[in-house]
């Protein structure tokens, strides 16, 4: 008890940022990591918990005490090692993962004072790493002669194939788009995530033996049939919940208003930002409105800045309570100057006469009685109505499942929101053969839950394959 | 990597034709389908249909029009060079079935598109009228390949420099006054055409397909870009289509959206230029 007491009197370690109004005009990351110093200070205040709650908020059951002792004794390379064992891509979830609501949510620290900065961590070990090189790399299995095919390379499908591919099995990534990382390249910002991390871990499974072939809309250049009579073994659908949402208000379709797929693709995937050193452009608006309170609407909010908005809002129906995002994300958002219209509610959307997006009007709400998802509901206040000017408008109010694929696939059960039906143990769908799993299940969710599904589908493939059905 | 395999000019070098090793696109594209290209890491990337398609051989042809940065830099590549990205077999196919007597209409680079559509219907045992138009003589393209796709054949210029004086919709409307028993009309070009196009069809009592290109970034029905608005409702173009109704399309809406970067595309053009100039 003592122990524990001289322990949680080292403060949490303060992670160094791009200070807000430098960074507000960049793309580049805005926390600059740990210093080897502050990681070990930081990992010093873990009490190693015999039953860590910590472990438990994570989806995929980092054994976060077990790192955090190797960080504390100087054993960078044997922390790594250490998260590998049940989480391959640490550099991407220490810094998305919604770690307030997951492992820094359970700490027992937390309880009196601030959580260990587990994500942090989890960033610094694999920072250190990737600029090192020392942790031996996992050993492959032998070969088993089986091929599988993954579909879409995003976190679900990064994790199938490095898993598979170290059981011996062949493995092949098929992409719609020409850069694999799903997400995590196309929707999740620079400045919060580095592309080159991503392709680091890409360059992990193709060192592996892994196969990525960018380019294939699964669907249309081929079908899951035909992938069958290549001699594929066993399919796996990781394709996300790509279907952009729209209000449905009049005026949607004037040109300014995107929606946040489109406006981050263009900005990020294509680079619009360095636009026309690169040929794809995005409208740079000088009064910029994001409708949506989740990660993508801060995301969008804090690019329209970085883009030269003067004035970017984020206008959201609920209260600041309810807001969906991260934590770190709704800070960061507010120090850039992120202004915060809550209980606000888009009702159409004017334009001038070329078509052009420039002014918005709103309803005001207030919080009724809980809604089925026990958050209160936002109520319309009568006669509130009032306009707010604008020339680009990002509608990021969540996605839906995307039909291309599902629509092209015989025996596959679809839920009534066309979500794939898979069972949760294993990620078997209905049809032989096919898995599936991430955010094509569950629908928008997180990074570390499509990782999770993932692994549970590559164990059930890898049974399959082995055993059988 | 996608090697151009055959490279050739039309319409005195405003348009230009690759034809493209895709084996796999080969192999699956059907008319009224298109590719998305990139040719460079820092290239944007860009729709154009298939004009052909030769499964044997493994490649696919592309027709465009050289209209700003992109197209030309397309333009600049060479036999034996190659695009970075080839993305397709993409839009929903043209349905083709045997109606009796159908008239295809094309304008422009519109004509490239209408070519493996036009064969189609006459593949599948309808009598196919073809109306192809360009503002003047050296402008027209394809006109041997439409003649042998299609059972006949009218041509005409803006400037009467060959062919019918006038636009394509006069001699649509000739053609619909002669033959009251037209099944489908199939109108692709600029969108005032086929805007024009409808609206006098629509008079006729005519089903009217028309091929819609907005702009698009994906080509997977995931970025809402490519919207248009088609009968009150909105639809995505890449995926939806490109085919619709014509008497349904909000050709206004489509024009003014297809204006969207105007600006950007101006300088991103200039800039290409000048750095060629440059040398
Ligand atoms: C802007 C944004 C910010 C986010 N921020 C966070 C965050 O901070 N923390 C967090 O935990 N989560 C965040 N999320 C959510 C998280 O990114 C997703 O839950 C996660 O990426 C889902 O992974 P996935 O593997 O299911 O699919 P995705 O990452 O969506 O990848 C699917 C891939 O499949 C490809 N594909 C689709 N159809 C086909 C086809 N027919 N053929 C071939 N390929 C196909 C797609 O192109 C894509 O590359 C964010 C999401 C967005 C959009
Ligand atoms: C489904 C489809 C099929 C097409 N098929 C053909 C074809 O066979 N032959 C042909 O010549 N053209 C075709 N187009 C049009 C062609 O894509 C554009 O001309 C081209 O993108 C222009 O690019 P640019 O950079 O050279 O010119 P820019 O100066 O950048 O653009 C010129 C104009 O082209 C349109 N445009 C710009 N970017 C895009 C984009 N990403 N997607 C669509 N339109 C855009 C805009 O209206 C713009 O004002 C097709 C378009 C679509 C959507
Ligand atoms: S994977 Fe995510 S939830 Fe698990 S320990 Fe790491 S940061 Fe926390
Ligand atoms: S709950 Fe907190 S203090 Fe306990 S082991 Fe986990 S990180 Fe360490
Ligand atoms: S081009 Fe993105 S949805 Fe059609
Ligand atoms: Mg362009």
């Amino acid at each position: 008890m003592a122990d524990t007491e001289k322990k949680e009197k080292t403060p949490r370690q303060p992670m160094p940022e791009q200070p807000p109004k430098v960074r507000a005009k960049n793309f580049d990351e805005v926390p600059l990591g740990l210093s080897p110093e502050a990681a070990v200070a930081e990992a010093s205040r873990c009490i190693q918990c015999k039953s860590p709650a910590c472990v438990e908020g994570c989806p995929v059951r980092v054994d976060i005490p077990g790192f955090i002792r190797l960080v504390k004794d100087n054993d960078f390379t044997g922390a790594i090692s250490k998260i590998w064992e049940r989480n391959g891509l640490p550099a991407v979830c220490g810094r998305v993962c919604p770690q307030e609501a997951q492992c820094e949510g359970k700490c027992i620290l937390g309880k009196k004072g601030d959580p260990v900065a587990i994500g942090n961590l989890e960033r610094f070990a694999a920072d250190h790493e990737r600029a090192n090189r020392k942790a031996p790399v996992p050993e492959r299995a032998p070969a088993t002669g089986k091929k599988v095919a993954v579909v879409g390379s995003g976190p679900s499908g990064l994790t199938v194939a490095g898993d598979l591919l170290l059981k011996g099995h062949d493995v092949t990534i098929f992409e719609a788009f020409h850069r694999p990382g799903g997400v995590l390249v196309y929707g999740i910002p620079e400045f919060r995530l580095p592309k080159e991390i991503v392709f680091s871990e890409v360059d992990g499974l193709e060192t592996l033996g892994g196969k990525v072939e960018t380019n294939v809309v699964v669907g249309r250049s081929v079908t899951v049939d035909e992938l069958f009579e290549q001699g594929y073994d066993a399919v796996f659908l990781g394709v996300g919940a790509g279907l952009p949402m729209f209000l449905n208000v009049p005026g949607e379709n004037f040109a300014g208003v995107f929606s946040a797929n489109e406006y981050l693709t263009r900005t990020n995937l294509m680079k619009a930002y360095r636009f026309p050193e690169y040929d794809t452009p995005v409208i740079r608006g000088k009064n910029v409105v994001t409708v949506g309170g989740g990660n993508v609407a801060m995301d969008a909010a804090r690019t329209a800045l970085r883009l030269g908005a003067e004035n970017s809002y984020i206008v959201y129906r609920r209260s600041k309570t309810e807001l969906p995002a991260r934590a770190a994300e709704v800070h960061h958002a507010e120090e850039e100057g992120v202004q915060f219209k809550l209980l606000t509610n888009p009702t159409q959307f004017f334009g001038d006469d070329n078509g052009r997006v420039i002014g918005m009007e709103a309803l005001q709400m207030e919080l009724g009685e809980p809604d089925a998802s026990g958050r209160r509901r936002p109520v319309e206040i009568k006669g509130s109505e009032f306009r707010i000017d604008c020339d680009l408008v990002i509608i990021a109010i969540g996605a839906g499942a995307n039909p291309l694929l599902t629509q092209s696939t015989e025996g596959l059960e679809l839920n009534k929101w066309g979500y794939v039906v898979a069972d949760e143990k294993t990620g078997k769908t209905t049809r032989k053969g096919v898995w599936a799993g991430g955010d094509i299940v569950t629908g928008s969710a997180t990074v570390i839950l499509a990782m999770g599904a993932g692994r549970v589908a590559a164990d059930s493939i890898h049974d399959y394959l082995t055993i059988g059905w | 990597m996608f090697k151009i395999v055959k490279r050739q000019e039309m319409a005195q070098g405003t348009v230009v034709l690759n034809e493209i090793e895709a084996p796999l696109i080969a192999a699956k594209a059907k008319p009224g389908q298109f590719v998305i290209l990139k040719a460079n890491e820092t290239g944007e990337r860009i729709p154009l249909t298939m004009a052909d398609t030769d499964p044997e051989k493994g490649t696919i042809t592309i027709i465009f029009m050289i209209v700003g940065k992109s197209t030309a830099l397309f333009a600049t590549l060479k036999e034996g060079d190659a695009y970075m990205d080839v993305i397709g077999p993409l839009g929903a196919p043209t349905h083709i079935e045997k109606l009796g007597k159908v008239i295809c209409v094309g304008g422009g680079t519109g004509v490239a598109v209408l070519h493996p559509i036009t064969r189609a219907l006459k593949e599948a045992g309808n009598h196919v009228f073809c109306v192809i138009g360009a503002r003047n003589k050296d402008l027209l393209i394809l006109e041997e390949q439409m003649k042998a796709a299609s059972s006949d054949l009218r041509v005409c210029t803006d400037d009467g420099s060959y062919g019918h004086h006038g636009f394509v919709t006069d001699v649509l409307k000739s053609i619909l006054t002669e033959n009251n028993d037209i099944k489908l009309v199939v109108a692709i070009g600029p969108v005032p055409m086929m805007k024009a196009c409808s609206n006098l069809t629509k008079e006729f009592g005519v089903k009217t397909m028309v091929s819609l290109n907005p702009i698009m970034v994906d080509g997977t029905g995931m970025c809402g870009g490519c919207r248009v608005s088609v009968g009150g409702e909105t639809k995505f173009a890449c995926v939806d289509g490109p085919e619709f109704d014509g008497h349904q399309v909000d050709f206004d809406e489509l024009a003014l959206r297809l204006r969207a970067y105007t600006a950007d595309e101006k300088e991103s053009h200039a800039c290409f230029l000048n750095k060629a100039k440059q040398g």
